[in-house]
């Protein structure tokens, strides 16, 4: 018999991970079984350590809660919206709820048959890989899963993984070597200077005879095994397995796990009589195979060109949208991209120095502002940064000025090549009127707070949010210092700043409508950057400034630091930090597919889920805005 | 001798029917909880309940506040009547490559379907006559269930001093209402699970004003 409703449960379903991966037959398999349940705000779909049932869920309308313990009134964990999945780790790992799922509002879930799903998808590599991601990840439990920064290092969603193996592997060409005759020290002094884990010991024909690793100098070096002149002949690891320089990836790969070994090195004709031309290693094969952070840091690390710098930000790119395919967690995202960003940003300004004359006259600090100092910036978007640089002597001011205007030139100048655009409005280290002396910089945050015009407020709305990216960080802190002493002492800057954040009111019309533009090439679009994200940054930084919340500048961090500073406005907190993310998440999608910024939304792309989930994100921002209103005592 | 001009001839029932209404001689459950109901929808060739005919039926069931995929009731009717008029409402058309089946054979797996158990659909009495009216073509009874109808269930969760000048709710202003989600609004089986997922939230609303009670509910 024809069932309709299991085809529209199958309907629904397929537009959300795991189910979107599975195919059409199987999926309607699973479609008959489901129950749907409707629940009423407060019904109880499992509790905390009770053992588990048949069936996980998954939101069909409404949200539900996850909790701690039983008891609906805190220690909200996560809020599943429409389309998200819960209850399905304890009935694979076989073990007690570990949460309760509470109905936050009047809901509907459908009920999905552990036992149908399990036979379904058990041979579906690509539905075990996005379980195993998410069950590492801890997706049920954020605050877990904050700690356990390691679950993206194995894992690589690679459609093309089969084609990956079958081509030939890229090793590094003309490598590092020493000669037999080395000494330890020579050798280990030579892959300290090429920040290499690796060196290969070549006899005088170049023909590769051994090789010494960082564990080769752990394990028999600082183990007093040999003294650190030792030749490198004693230490080395030999004889070392050779092969031909056309190697492909799954054959080094079969080499490497039947020798034990992370190296291969690459000879003229394949063996050992030839001169060497090449090392391949695991990393290599890492990086042929797919983008871990791990294999992208090391490769930021490594650059010598911005080149490779910007090829690396790309595959970072590609790491972004997998995650978001798999519907990772938006803390995880952000966290890795802002590392990489940030690394990416270090090793610019480490070139550069290099480029430089002469080392720098003085110590300096290197600060990103606004949205990747917040450590928000998923997509490749303006740069914004500023230079403190160290108090000097009045009559070396100058010299030491152009000094690091002359850095930051350059170092701008390589963010843009490698796929920053400059910022607009200049604000940037290049600009003499951001590159200044610590003093300096501590008298213009003064002066932003005690007389805060309107330029001020808009400067200001950059250049609080910062973090330090490179150098001496005592300066940051001296900076911060000054900052939070000053802000004590002023009530005005917060009332400005607190009418500035609600300059742009709550996203959604009286008549519950999105609020588009009105005019210009952008009409009929929707800004999610200004009417959404924009009024939960503002809030965030003005909230975080008044209660002295220093070094937090990720906007749903610093809520969910609030938070927990006002048990009393927790719910209001956690929405917003939620609410955030969610937009983010949203804008950093939309900005992937039509490869942009994503700031500007066609609303009639959106399907009904969709806005239905973003307007869900709105309530918590009029609910900010009232209550900033009454905190800082706005009359509008 | 016997009289039996006055009494009627006893009719022989086929045994699907006696086995229908020997449903009705075990106890309906006492709780709410533990009823077993059935939300379910008709699409017709029409209002007339004489000569219009059932083309669809679309049922789900519902055990307190959980709809089982696995129980839900769908069948396509073959007909000899057909109005070109209502195709755009219902887009079943009378050369349609869906599997349909006589009257009498969708009468048999819908009785079975149901049992004793209490019915629920929007504005039930005319799904509930056009049933009937097909059970008489065939000779049998009049269903014999307890039978809900959401649009009159929806106003009690009014009060009462408004109830009067409340308007007959559609299907489509009850869900807007109750903010149900709309798929496949006029098929049968789309209208019926539209029914069942307003009837919980009328249910929940009733709970929350302590009127939720058989008496209630009928």
């Amino acid at each position: 018999m024809k069932n309709a409703i299991a085809d529209r449960v199958a309907d629904f379903l397929k537009k959300f991970p795991p189910f979107n991966m599975l195919e059409h037959d199987n999926l309607t398999e699973i479609a008959k079984e489901v129950d749907i349940v409707y629940l009423e705000k407060g019904d109880t779909i499992f509790k905390k350590d009770t053992p588990f049932n048949n069936h996980f869920y998954i939101v069909r309308a409404g949200a539900v809660n996850l909790h701690h313990n039983n008891n609906e009134q805190n220690n909200i964990v996560g809020i599943n919206d429409v389309g998200d999945i819960f209850g399905i780790r304890p009935l694979i790992i076989q073990e007690n709820y570990k949460l309760a799922a509470i109905a936050n509002e009047e809901s509907i879930v459908y009920a999905i048959p552990i036992k149908r799903f399990k036979k379904v998808s058990s041979t579906n590599v690509k539905i075990h890989k996005y379980l195993i991601t998410a069950f590492a990840s801890n997706t049920y439990d954020p605050y877990t899963a904050e700690e356990n920064g390691k679950i993206f290092v194995d894992y690589l969603p690679n459609t093309s993984l089969d084609i990956a193996n079958f081509q030939s592997a890229n090793y590094t060409k003309a490598p590092i070597t020493c000669y037999e005759n080395s000494t330890l020290k020579d050798a280990a002094i030579k892959m300290q200077e090429h920040k290499i884990g690796c060196i290969v010991v070549v006899n005088k024909d170049k023909h590769p005879v051994g090789m010494v690793t960082n564990s080769d100098i752990k394990n028999k070096i600082a183990t007093g095994q040999f003294p650190i002149k030792t030749s490198v002949t004693n230490i080395m690891s030999s004889p070392i397995i050779t092969d031909k320089k056309d190697i492909t990836v799954a054959h080094a790969q079969l080499q490497m796990i039947q020798h034990n070994i992370g190296h291969l090195c690459i000879t003229k004709d394949g063996t050992a009589n030839t001169r060497l031309i090449g090392i391949l290693t695991h990393h290599d094969i890492l990086v042929t195979l797919g983008n871990t952070p791990s294999v992208i840091l090391k490769e930021i690390k490594r650059a010598k060109k911005n080149k490779t710098l910007r090829s690396a930000r790309i595959k970072a790119n590609t790491l972004l949208k997998s995650y978001l395919e798999q519907n990772m967690p938006l803390s995880h995202i952000v966290k890795v991209i802002s590392k990489i960003n940030e690394a990416v940003s270090v090793r610019a300004i480490e070139l550069a120095i290099k480029k430089m004359k002469s080392p720098p006259p003085t110590n300096f600090t290197w600060l990103s502002i606004g949205s990747q100092g917040r450590g928000e910036q998923l997509l490749f978007t303006d740069q914004d940064n500023a230079l403190i640089f160290n108090d000097v002597l009045p009559e070396q001011y100058d010299k030491v000025k152009l000094y690091f205007l002359d850095l930051a030139k350059r170092v701008t100048k390589s963010l843009n090549k490698i796929g920053f655009e400059y910022c607009e409005a200049d604000m940037m280290a290049s600009n003499p009127e951001w590159c200044k002396s610590l003093s300096e910089w501590q008298e213009q945050f003064k002066s932003w707070i005690f007389n805060p015009n309107e330029k001020a407020i808009l400067l200001s709305s950059v250049f609080f949010d910062y973090s330090h990216v490179y150098g001496d960080k005592h300066l940051t802190e001296q900076l911060t210092n000054t900052i939070y002493q000053s802000i004590a002492n002023t009530s005005l800057f917060f009332k400005t700043l607190g009418k500035d954040a609600l300059k742009n009111p709550p996203p959604l019309g009286f008549f519950k409508q999105f609020l588009v533009e009105q005019n210009g090439d952008k009409k009929n679009l929707f800004n999610i950057k200004s009417k959404a994200l924009m009024p939960l940054i503002d809030a965030g930084r003005l909230l975080a400034l008044s209660k002295q919340i220093k070094e937090v500048n990720n906007t749903y961090e610093r809520f969910e630091k609030l938070s927990a500073l006002e048990p009393n406005n927790k719910e209001l907190f956690d929405s917003c930090a939620y609410a955030y993310k969610a937009l983010l998440k949203f804008r950093t999608k939309q900005g992937l597919q039509n490869e942009n910024s994503g700031k500007f939304i066609e609303l009639a792309t959106l399907t009904k889920e969709e806005k239905l989930k973003l307007k869900r994100c709105f309530k918590p921002i009029n609910e900010i805005q009232e209550s900033l209103k009454l905190r800082f005592d706005l009359k509008i | 001798m016997k009289w039996h001009w006055f009494t009627k001839k006893k009719i022989e029932y086929p045994q699907f029917w006696v086995d229908y209404i020997n449903t009705f001689n075990t106890k309906p459950h006492k709780n709410i909880e533990d009823t077993r109901f059935i939300a379910f929808d008709t699409e017709t060739t029409g209002f007339d309940r004489k000569t219009d005919r059932i083309l669809s039926i679309g049922a789900v069931s519902i055990i307190n506040k959980t709809i089982a995929t696995k129980d839900a009731f769908e069948l396509y009717l073959q007909q000899e009547i057909f109005k070109a008029d209502t195709v755009k409402i219902h887009e079943i058309m009378k050369s349609d490559s869906l599997n349909k089946v006589e009257e009498i054979e969708a009468i048999k797996h819908f009785l079975a379907y149901i049992k004793n158990d209490v019915l629920v659909a929007h504005h039930a009495m005319f799904d509930y006559t056009m049933v009937n009216a097909m059970l008489k073509r065939h000779g049998l009874g009049k269903l014999k269930n307890k039978i809900i109808d959401t649009g009159k269930l929806y106003k009690k969760t009014k009060h009462i001093i408004y109830q009067d000048n409340l308007k007959n709710y559609s299907l489509d202003e009850l869900s807007e209402e109750l903010n149900v989600p709309i798929v496949d609004r006029h098929t049968a089986s789309g209208d019926a699970l539209i029914t069942a997922v307003a009837f919980l939230k009328i249910k929940s609303r009733l709970k929350k004003l302590d009127k939720l009670n058989w008496k209630t509910l009928f």
